[in-house]
This record gives structure tokens, C-alpha cells and sequence, in this order.
């Protein structure tokens, strides 16, 4: 009974739902005001959520329906399986186990995927386009994401996010150590959210809509809600991982500390996407195999310098 | 992945008007492209026939919607070229004015527009916020944000009154201000010039053999403008520099009309000082004389050219014109070739496309003699030549000097 | 020089600054002085000379004797393209513009304006 109440309530489909579209509303509004326009009022999110689901629901008469239509759920359900192995506030995330890093970052991997078969099952050219274009930008941002995430843990000696929370909560000088990692993901964690200048998958000016172009309705609203979902569960692992302070705090701060630091990490990315034109793919592809990833080389070798020589 | 035909248009987020490219894919490599124009063909030219030469003033000024005021004054320097019609001078540089401050708008617009191709919506959303400034301006001065109706044959309808003129000094240092920031921005930003720089390469060869006009000839490094080389208005009258650029490629588009922005300031306020007094508008005859004449303009994307033949009514006979586009319009497969999709809306957007001033439509009526309907391309040529040769005009020196010229 | 976020410090500027955008409908924007908006007819000055008519680029207008020196004119705001030609046209100046752009209206007819000579402006049902 729990069990369901943590899945369906809390911290489970319905918290992350809500704090999915307050962060989008965030997203959206600094994204206006940096613009220097008015933006949309806080309830937008929601009016937008509710406008796709009751619309009709139309599926390409040569897309294949099963495929289609599970995709978009298959990318919810993944993103929050992923949340339950965060730590959010305390120590210990509500599920844990030594490897639970490796798994987050898997569940995190299925929504591209689903951006990919979704938009090859919906047989469109710009979908099609769109597609390959994710899968290719795929390969390119998951490298870096993973190198600067795994130093921090090499560090702590854990293949457990609790763990490796608690170790940078009593080491907190380690914590300026991983900077430059923290830097690497988040520029990687744009490409995950598919954001400029890395929203190539979905350049509406080339391809339309990208993966999304036939989709339209629940389908859409469920893919929508989704990414909204993925950029929280995305800024809680860079938060659990890159910023382990004030975890033992009394619950209701300790909460109030978790949502302030997911909704510093949105607002820097919602900056990062004001400033920068969207990139070529071939251009997204060197900036991440020659620039990303030789950086995230450099983090692993600074961790295990530390390894080795451990600090006083 | 295999090669695929996508299309772009006639209804596509990256173009403002309807008009239809076909680019044939192979992965993400342009292999082939090919346009269609016509989607908006209105049938301007005829209704010009059907209407007085009062009304076809407000009709040519809606051929576009953003350089409206060269469409208008290209037909009205035609008209009264053909009425033998003394312009006063305060009418003419009221006409310069208005001129600059529409090509002022029009790149503003372009810079916001190119920065929406290439996924950079901030720079989009700033300079359209400076450009109200000079919206504001346009609409103070002829009483409207577009198609500012203040033509007429004969002169200008409206005034400019000494106030309008202080507020048009001031607006020109804000945007002056502004435009050296844009130039920054644009010569500074590393995505931005990533995605420009090098795309869209349009040799000076290419530029020269496809009449290519305005800014995406300027920046091949083809020094020709209209206001310069034909000077019509004040344009005489004012010091200007004709902006190029060598980088052939949509960086040195972008470049060329940052640097024209600047010398559009300087010549409004060299306008605005030097304006003399006098009336704005003489008195032209419902009836216009028989003749014809032909009237060029450097609208903001390019030459623009209008030609009227007048029969001694109060109707034109024929009115045709040639909006910039249309010669712009044939770069767009060169630029593109060899290069990616995602280069396309900025390669496109680069010529600063107006679709609906270009469409137009030939008929070809069987002349009884020819026993074909249509002739094609080499018969037509031969057959201008004969036609020429004819008339006792002989090109073939001409033709021959061209081809050594573009070696 | 290459800077990779050029914009930044304009854009951080901007979350301090008033929004340049207004908010339309509920904010009424202000049209200069002589704008040319709806035109209106002053019935008592006509003298129906119909250049107005003549010079209409879009035929909009249309003048009517309805009595003995009297003229009621009808304006069709559809068709209207709002350049003034009229207003500039009429020896008597018996139109006029005014500030007013908003003009939409969900039927057609709604549209047509007519200033009768007796009761004023009538929209046409």
C-alpha cells in the first residue's frame, strides 16, 4: 500500500508532475524575462497539459499504433522509476542499492530512446529526420555525462548516489574538486533535454517538429510532461551528486533545500539557452568528442589524483 | 540512411510565405534542390491595368509588406518620369527619408529573422524590441507602422515638421547604439558565427553570372547599388559609402547589412539637416501622356525595377515589375550546394526572401505562325538574337566581352 | 575576438528592467497623432462630388443622394485599405480619420458603415 502511495502520490506520478510544470513554468517565464518580454502566467504549464489532453487523438495512417502510442508512457514511466534512486533530501534516497548510479543513468537514456522509435514509428520524413538526429546527438552528449558523473563516484568509492552524497557531506572540501564535472554535466544535460543550442532533434525551423511532428493530443501532452519530468529527475542527480550540502536537515527544510537546488540547476540552463544559437549536428558531434570529453577526462584524472593523494 | 525527398514548403515553420523547395537527402546532406515559386501570385501587374494611376500608388506599395515604400516609389519616379513632372526637392528627400528608415526596419527585421533560423531566438527578440523605435518613427511620420501611403505622383502627402525631425535625430542614436552592439554580437558570438560563417558560399563568379543584386551581391564583393550608381530621389545629394564584403557567405550578408544600417543613419541625418523648404507636392494631370519609362530603386533587398508604359489615359497600359527576390532567388541552389540541411532556412533566409513581390506570371499565346505552343529555352534564345539582329542590334561582341569577363 | 555568450550580460540586465512587451488587449496601445485609422464622414459638408469614390483604391466608399443637397455615404471597413486617398481627395473635407483601429467584427455586414445625413453613424445590420 506504501508501496503504491510512494509510485502514484509522493515522491512518485503526481509531486513530479507538479514539480515538473512549476519547473517549466520557471523555465519559461526567466526564458521571457531574459528576452525582456512579459512571459506566460504561472498556470500556463497546466492550461497547456490539459488543452493537449483533451484534444483528438490522431495516429498516421502508416505509423504502427502500438508503437506510437506506447512510447510516449514508456518515457514517463522511465523518468520517474529514475527519481525513486535520487537522494532528495536526508541521506538515503527512498530505493538504494550499491549501483543504483548506473541505473538512474540508464532509466534517464530511455526517454531519447523513446524520442527515436516514436519518431521512426511514425514513418513522417521529419520525424524520420528527427529521430536519427536524436539517436546521433545521443552518442555524443552520453559520453561526457557519464565520465564527469563516474568521477565524482570513483572519489567516493560508491556506485551509490546515497553514498556518495553522504561521502561529500562530510568531505565537503572534495566538493570544489568537481567543478569543472559539474560544468561538463550540465552543458551534457542540455543536450539530454534537448535545449539550444543542443535542440537539434527537434530544430523547428529545419524539420518542423522533429520526433514530435505527428504527434499531437494525449500522446503529446504524456511526451511533454515526460521531458518536463526528465529535467527534474536530470537536475536532482546533478544536485545529489554536485551539490551534497545540507543533507541533514530537519524534513521540511531539507525539502525546501532540494527544490531551491533543482531550481537553481533549471535556471542556469534556462540562461545557457538564451545565449547561444542552436548548433549544426556535425558541429554538436566535435564539440562533445573534442571538447566535452577530453575535459571529462581531465576531472577523472583530477579524482583520482585525489584518490591517491587524499586530502587533510 | 537512403535518399529521401523532403519537402520544404509550401507551409514550413522556416519560411514566412508560402513557396515550395523540394531538397533531396542523403542523410543529412543536401544532394539536390529545387524551388517552385508561385503560391502567391496575385495578378498585381494586371489590376495595376485595370485601376487610375492614383489608386495603382497604393496598389504598388502592397506588393510588399516590408519594403512597401520602394514599390511605390519606384512606380511614381516611372509615372513622372513619363509625365515630365518636376518633383519639388523637399518632396524628394522627405522620399530619401522615408527610403532609409524602410531599410532600416527591413534589417533589423532580416537580423531578428536569421537569428530565428539558426535556433537564437534571444537575438531575434532584441532587435525586433529595437526595432519598434523606428516603427514608431514611420508610424509618427506617415501614419501608419506599414505600407506608409505617403506617395503620391507628384510629391509626398505628408510633412515632416520640425519636432519629427528632433525625434528622428534621437531614435537614430539609440539604434546607432544599438546596431554597434548588434555588430559585436554578431562578430563575437562563437554559435553564431559557427553557423554563419562559411555557409551558403556564393563566389564572385557565381554572384556576377546569376545577377545576383543588393546585400548577397555586396557581400561577393559586387559593388553595385542604385543610389550610388543611378542616383534617383536626393541620393545625389547626400555623401554615402557603398558597404562590401569579401567573406561571399552569410556571415558577410550579415555583415553588409550591419554596415549599411550604419550608413542609413548617416544618411538620415544628413537628410534631415540638409532638408530644404518648399511644397512637397505638384500638381500632376489625371491624364497621363503616352510613353514609357523604366524606373530603378535600391529597395532594401536589391534593385528593384519597375516598368510603365502609358497610352494618354487616366489607366497604365502595362505595368511590370522585378522585385529583388527574383533575382535572387537562382543563388539559393548554388549556396546550397554540398551542404547540410540544417543549413537550409538560413541559406534562404540570407537572400532576404519576399515571395509574394516575386511571383509572377508569363502567358504564352500562340502567334498563328509558329506551329508550337511554347518555345523553349535555346529558341528563345536564338530567337532573341535573330530578333536583336533584326532591329539592327548585334550583341555578339557584347556576349563575348561577358564571357571573358566572367573568366 | 571570439566570446562564446556575448548576450549574457544583456540578457541578465533585461530580468531587472521593465518588459518592452505590453500586455495587448488589456493594455491599450497609443496611436500617434494623425494616424490614419477609421475615416468618418461629415454628411453636412458633402457637396457629392464623388472624387472620393473615383480615387478609392480598394472601392470602399460609396456616396448617395438622398434628398435635396443632402448625401449619406457608406464605408465598407473590409475593404477599406485605410491609405487617406479620401480624405486628401475631398475638396470639401467631409472625411476625416480618426485614431480608431479596431475594427474587427464577426459578421460581414457589421462591416459596412453608413453616416446618414439625418441620423448619424449606422452600422448596417
Amino acid at each position: 500500500m506504501m508501496g503504491l502511495f510512494y509510485m502514484l502520490v509522493f515522491p512518485g506520478f503526481i509531486f513530479l508532475s507538479v514539480f515538473g510544470m512549476a519547473a517549466e513554468y520557471c523555465d519559461r517565464k526567466l526564458y521571457a524575462r531574459l528576452q525582456n518580454r512579459v512571459g506566460p502566467p504561472w498556470f500556463q504549464p497546466l492550461a497547456d497539459f490539459i488543452k493537449l489532453v483533451s484534444k483528438e487523438e490522431i495516429i498516421p495512417e502508416e505509423a504502427n499504433p502500438s508503437m506510437f502510442k506506447i512510447m510516449p508512457v514508456l518515457a514517463l514511466t522511465a523518468t520517474i522509476t529514475a527519481f525513486f534512486y535520487i537522494p532528495a533530501w536526508g541521506y538515503k534516497a527512498l530505493y538504494s542499492f550499491n549501483g543504483d548510479l548506473i541505473v538512474v543513468l540508464y532509466l534517464l537514456t530511455i526517454p531519447t530512446l523513446t524520442f527515436f522509435l516514436g519518431g521512426w514509428y511514425s514513418t513522417s520524413l521529419y520525424s524520420k529526420i528527427g529521430a536519427v538526429r536524436a539517436l546521433t546527438q545521443l552518442f555524443a552528449y552520453e559520453v561526457p555525462l557519464l565520465m564527469s558523473i563516474l568521477a565524482p563516484a570513483l572519489l567516493a568509492n560508491s556506485w551509490s548516489l546515497s553514498e556518495i552524497a553522504k561521502f561529500y557531506a562530510q568531505h565537503p572540501v572534495y566538493w570544489f574538486f568537481n567543478l569543472l564535472g559539474f560544468a561538463i554535466s550540465m552543458i551534457s544535460l542540455l543536450g539530454k533535454l534537448e535545449k539550444v543550442p543542443f535542440d537539434i532533434p527537434e530544430a523547428e525551423t529545419e524539420i518542423v517538429g522533429g520526433t514530435f511532428t505527428e504527434y499531437g493530443g494525449k500522446l503529446l501532452g504524456l511526451f511533454r510532461l515526460g521531458i518536463d519530468i526528465e529535467a527534474i529527475v536530470g537536475s536532482a542527480l546533478l544536485a545529489a551528486v554536485f551539490l551534497p550540502f545540507g543533507l541533514g536537515l530537519p524534513p521540511v527544510a531539507g525539502f525546501l533545500l532540494f527544490v531551491l537546488k533543482v531550481m537553481g540547476v533549471i535556471c542556469t540552463l534556462s540562461i545557457l539557452r538564451t545565449i547561444f544559437a542552436r548548433l549544426r549536428i556535425d558541429q554538436m558531434m566535435a564539440f562533445c568528442w573534442k571538447v566535452l570529453a577530453p575535459l571529462a577526462f581531465v576531472q577523472l584524472f583530477i579524482d583520482l589524483i585525489l584518490k591517491w593523494i587524499p586530502l587533510k | 540512411m537512403h535518399k529521401v525527398v523532403i519537402p520544404i514548403g509550401p507551409q514550413h515553420p522556416a519560411l514566412k510565405e508560402p513557396e515550395s523547395f523540394s531538397v533531396t537527402l542523403s542523410g543529412e546532406k543536401i544532394m539536390k534542390f529545387s524551388a517552385r515559386l508561385g503560391y502567391n501570385h496575385r495578378g498585381i501587374e494586371k489590376a495595376c491595368e485595370e485601376r487610375t494611376y492614383v489608386q495603382d500608388v497604393y496598389l504598388t506599395e502592397r506588393i510588399c509588406g516590408i519594403c512597401s515604400h520602394s514599390h511605390s516609389t519606384c512606380f511614381t519616379q516611372a509615372v513622372e518620369e513619363i509625365a515630365k513632372v518636376d518633383v519639388p526637392k523637399r518632396a524628394l528627400y522627405i522620399r530619401t527619408l522615408v527610403g532609409e528608415l524602410e531599410r532600416i526596419h527591413s534589417h533589423l527585421l532580416w537580423l531578428g529573422v536569421a537569428g530565428h533560423e539558426v535556433g537564437f531566438d534571444t537575438l531575434l527578440m532584441y532587435t525586433w524590441r529595437d526595432r519598434e523605435v523606428v516603427m514608431d518613427i514611420l508610424a509618427m511620420l506617415t501614419g501608419n507602422r506599414v505600407n506608409y501611403g505617403i506617395n503620391m505622383i507628384g510629391g509626398v502627402r505628408r510633412d515632416v515638421s520640425a519636432e519629427q525631425a528632433k525625434a528622428i535625430l534621437k531614435a537614430m542614436d539609440t539604434l546607432e547604439e544599438r546596431t554597434k552592439y548588434y555588430i559585436q554580437v554578431a562578430t563575437q558570438e562563437t554559435t553564431l558565427i559557427q553557423r554563419l560563417s562559411g555557409v551558403g558560399i556564393l563566389s564572385h563568379k557565381d554572384a556576377l553570372k546569376l545577377g545576383a543584386v543588393g546585400p548577397t551581391a555586396r557581400a561577393s564583393g559586387v559593388n553595385r547599388d542604385v543610389r550610388r550608381d543611378d542616383p534617383y530621389a536626393a541620393y545625389s545629394e547626400v555623401k554615402f559609402k557603398v558597404i562590401t564584403d569579401d567573406h561571399n557567405d552569410v556571415y558577410g550578408r550579415t555583415l553588409v547589412r550591419m554596415g549599411e544600417l550604419l550608413e542609413s543613419y548617416s544618411i538620415i541625418r544628413q537628410i534631415v539637416k540638409k532638408m530644404p523648404e518648399g511644397p512637397i507636392i505638384t500638381k500632376v494631370p489625371r491624364k497621363i501622356p503616352a510613353g514609357e519609362a523604366t524606373s530603378r530603386y535600391e529597395a532594401p533587398r536589391g534593385e528593384d525595377m519597375h516598368y510603365v508604359k502609358a497610352n494618354g489615359t487616366e489607366k497604365p497600359e502595362r505595368v511590370k515589375v522585378r522585385a529583388p527576390t527574383l533575382a535572387n532567388i537562382q543563388t539559393v541552389a548554388k549556396m546550397l550546394e554540398d551542404r547540410q540541411l540544417a543549413d537550409l532556412p538560413i541559406v534562404i533566409a540570407a537572400i532576404d526572401p519576399c515571395f509574394s513581390c516575386t511571383d509572377r506570371l508569363t502567358g504564352i499565346r500562340q502567334t498563328g505562325k509558329r506551329k508550337k505552343n511554347v518555345l523553349k529555352w535555346e529558341e528563345l534564345h536564338t530567337y532573341s538574337i535573330t530578333f536583336y539582329k533584326e532591329h539592327g542590334i548585334d550583341f555578339t561582341d557584347l556576349n563575348k566581352k561577358m564571357a571573358k569577363a566572367l573568366k | 575576438m571570439i566570446r562564446p555568450g556575448k548576450m549574457l550580460k544583456q540578457v541578465l540586465d533585461s530580468i531587472f528592467r521593465k518588459p518592452a512587451t505590453t500586455n495587448y488587449p488589456f493594455t491599450k496601445a497609443v496611436m500617434p497623432d494623425k494616424f490614419r485609422g477609421k475615416i468618418i464622414f461629415h454628411p453636412e459638408k458633402c457637396i457629392g462630388c464623388k472624387m472620393c469614390m473615383r480615387d478609392c483604391p480598394a472601392g470602399a466608399i460609396q456616396i448617395r443622394k438622398i434628398g435635396d443637397k443632402k448625401f449619406e455615404c457608406e464605408i465598407d471597413l473590409g475593404k477599406c485599405i485605410y491609405c487617406a486617398q479620401c480624405v486628401d481627395s475631398c475638396l470639401k473635407k467631409a472625411l476625416e480619420t480618426t485614431k480608431e483601429f479596431e475594427l474587427a467584427a464577426l459578421e460581414r455586414n457589421k462591416l459596412k458603415v453608413t453616416y446618414h445625413a439625418d441620423t448619424g453613424e449606422v452600422s448596417k445590420e
